[in-house]
């Protein structure tokens, strides 16, 4: 067997796509089994549940998705709930709810039932990156064949009016943040919102809302149908259950599989993603959460597991649990020099320590890769990236800073010695000649 | 942030073909009343697959289907990227994914495929058929690298699969998309190692289950 979790304790059954994602296929795996059970209970034992699983969201930052859902208002008004699913998949690095849309994608409308009842919603909507195309009208066409069932809907079989919708995007990272969902979702740019308001309290339309990845509201049924406990089984006390996990970079098999959360750095790529290109040896660097989450080193690649905790305690993050991995051929400053044009590319513009502050970092970056840069610019540039951390309305901001954080952190060394070799070849400073010597 | 300006040369008008008009209509029905506002990505997608761009013209109609100020739905054209601002090539909208996890295994020979194949990014060929761009992450990093060429995804390419793409559509086929090694989705080369156990497909998970954890008595009737 490779990897730790065994097939009898995977929720995303059809992962590949090998067999059929319609309502069919997906009922003989076991979605919609036991829903009606589940949606008569009160929307407080759906949150105890699901915090007594211990999920936490799957969206990057990992808050406990049984506790966000309390958040909501206890009573319905004239305001109504709305749960909105973040499907928008952007993150350099992620592309693990991509294969529940296309492929399970009615673990993803049943989840939207559970959670809308948890919730006192009566509206779900899903909004999707506008590239995957493909993934959004297999969605549309899941959701259809629910509606027939009667399994949605106004007066379905299952006794609590819920519509779940599809919308979709147009191609801007920053969508991704919850509050910039929300302003998309509305027809506007995506630029963030400032909190408070909390989306709980007045999200779209200024009605209460919660936003959830599609990875965190898919497991719902399988826990609730399995127990709390089954899923609080594995992992750690912190960091439970099972989770997608991806695999990009210099890789001999880079995939998508569920794993258990805890399972380690070592073990996935080895047992799952065939091992680092050249070998374990081979390896320099490991993003392990999407690119947004400072690296490791190989050196702390042997010990580190795939928690929150065990990841923050190195400075980086679990993040989406999708790991970039760099070998020892890589060109790491290149690499993170094009995340930082990334970050450039994708900011909103609205605050002033990012707009300028990614565009900045780029340029310097650049010139790093060629090392065609002062010594000194190393502290000016990490100077810069911890003013933009922290200062900013959204998360991006930070996400920005971090990879840069990271590299210097750990190859700092690679970056001078960049600079030395530049100034070497160039010789056209002052001082050369005593250096060339 | 990129900016990003309406073309110099612009159509006369705009007018929306039936189909079109039926969709846009359908994706408004997906909010409550008096919120046409928030279909207007999706009305704005519909254009560009009857038009292949969005133009100015284009820009009003929306707005005033949606009834909204031209400028918000300006605004909204020019910030997302995907809608493309002038017109492209008549076979192939070519999106080389350039970020980090592709550029990793070869994005960069492929666009140099394209700069040889196709000419300059953000330009049409000089026939006309093509338009490439590089754009970021498309969510598709473990099939990396890869690039959407009209809406599909063709994955794990190599600068000799991607060419040979390159001349279907030129010759006005449609390949089939996805992973030009014939891995099965995001599974890894080779075939899956996980999900092999029969039972997961008997249909034996169908059976009647007890949910655990059940209250004593079921509240069915405490429904908020
Ligand atoms: C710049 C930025 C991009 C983000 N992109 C995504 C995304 O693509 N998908 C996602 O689920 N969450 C994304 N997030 C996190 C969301 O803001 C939010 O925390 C999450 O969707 C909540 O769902 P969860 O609690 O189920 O994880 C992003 C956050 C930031 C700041
Ligand atoms: S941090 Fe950047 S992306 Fe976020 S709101 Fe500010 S400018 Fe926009
Ligand atoms: S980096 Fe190319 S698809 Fe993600």
């Amino acid at each position: 067997m490779v990897g730790i979790l065994q097939d009898k304790d995977r929720i995303f059954t059809n992962l590949y796509g090998v067999h059929d994602w319609g309502l069919e296929g997906a009922k003989k795996r076991g979605a919609w089994n036991g829903t009606a059970d589940i949606m008569a209970q009160t929307p407080e034992w759906i949150c105890d549940q699901i915090k007594a699983s211990g999920l936490r969201g799957r969206g990057g930052a990992g808050f406990p998705t049984g506790l966000k859902w309390t958040f909501m208002p206890k009573q319905e008004s004239e305001r109504p709930h709305y749960l909105l699913v973040n499907a928008d998949e952007s993150e350099p690095g992620a592309c693990k709810d991509r294969e529940i849309l296309r492929n399970d994608p009615h673990l993803l409308i049943e989840g939207c039932l559970i959670a809308c009842r948890a919730m006192r919603a009566h509206t779900a909507y899903i909004y999707i990156r506008g590239e995957y195309v493909h993934e959004r009208e297999r969605l549309q066409a899941a959701i259809r064949q629910a509606y027939d069932a009667k399994l949605i809907g106004p007066g379905n079989v299952h006794g609590w009016d819920c519509d779940v919708r599809v919308t979709h995007g147009g191609g801007a990272y920053i969508c991704g943040d919850e509050t910039a969902l929300m302003e998309s979702f509305e027809g506007k740019k995506g630029q963030p919102r400032l909190k408070p308001p909390f989306p709980a309290g007045a999200g779209i339309y200024g009605c209460p809302t919660t936003v959830n990845n599609v990875e965190s509201i898919a497991v719902v049924g399988a826990i609730l149908r399995r127990g709390a406990e089954w899923f609080a089984g594995f992992g750690t006390e912190k960091s439970t259950g099972t989770k997608l996990f991806a695999g990009s970079g210099h890789l001999n098999k880079p995939c998508v599989v569920e794993e258990v959360v805890g399972i380690s750095v070592k073990q996935l790529i080895e047992d799952h993603f065939g091992g680092v290109r050249g070998g374990w040896g081979n390896l320099k660097a490991v993003i392990p959460g999407g690119i947004s989450v400072r690296m490791i080193p190989a050196s702390e690649c042997d010990q580190a597991v795939m928690t929150y905790e065990d990841l923050q305690a190195r400075g980086s993050g679990l993040g989406t649990g999708t790991m970039i991995v760099f070998d020892k051929d890589a060109d790491l400053v290149k690499g993170i020099a094009r995340a930082a044009y990334f970050y450039k590319h994708e900011s909103c513009g609205q605050c002033t320590p990012c707009r300028e502050g990614t565009g900045w970092m780029w340029r310097v970056m650049e010139r790093m890769v060629r090392g065609e840069a002062e010594m000194e610019e190393i502290d000016l540039l990490l100077d810069v990236a911890s003013q933009v951390e922290g200062h900013t309305i959204c998360g991006l901001g930070d996400a920005a800073a971090w990879p840069i954080q990271g590299l210097f952190r750990h190859f700092r060394h690679e970056v001078e010695e960049r600079i030395t070799s530049y100034r070497a070849r160039r010789g056209s400073y002052p001082g050369a000649s005593i250096a060339a010597e | 942030m990129s900016v990003r300006r309406l073309a110099e040369v612009q159509p006369e008008s705009f007018e929306f073909k039936p189909a079109t008009l039926k969709a846009a209509k359908a994706h408004m029905a997906n909010f409550p009343p008096g919120r046409q506002q928030s279909a207007v990505i999706g009305v704005l997608w519909f254009v560009q697959k009857q038009e292949g761009w969005v133009s100015e013209p284009a820009i009003r109609a929306v707005a005033e289907l949606l009834g909204m100020p031209v400028i918000r739905v300006l605004e909204v054209a020019t910030f997302y990227t995907m809608f493309m601002l002038e017109p492209v090539g008549t076979h192939a909208l070519v999106q080389v994914c350039g970020t980090t996890p592709c550029q990793l295994r070869g994005s960069e020979a492929l666009m140099e495929v394209c700069k040889r194949r196709i000419g300059p990014h953000d330009h049409v060929s000089a026939d006309g058929k093509f338009y490439w761009q590089e754009v970021e992450c498309m969510g598709a990093c473990s099939n990396a690298p890869m690039a959407a060429i009209n809406d599909q995804y063709y994955e794990d390419l190599t600068p000799e699969s991607f060419g040979k793409l390159l001349d279907d559509f030129a010759a006005g086929k449609t390949p089939k998309p996805g992973s030009a090694i014939g891995r099965q989705g995001a599974a890894p080369e080779g075939g899956p190692m996980t999900l092999v156990d029969p039972a997961l497909y008997d249909g034996s998970r169908a059976k009647k289950i007890k949910i655990p954890n059940l209250p004593q008595k079921p509240s069915a009737k405490e429904k908020a």
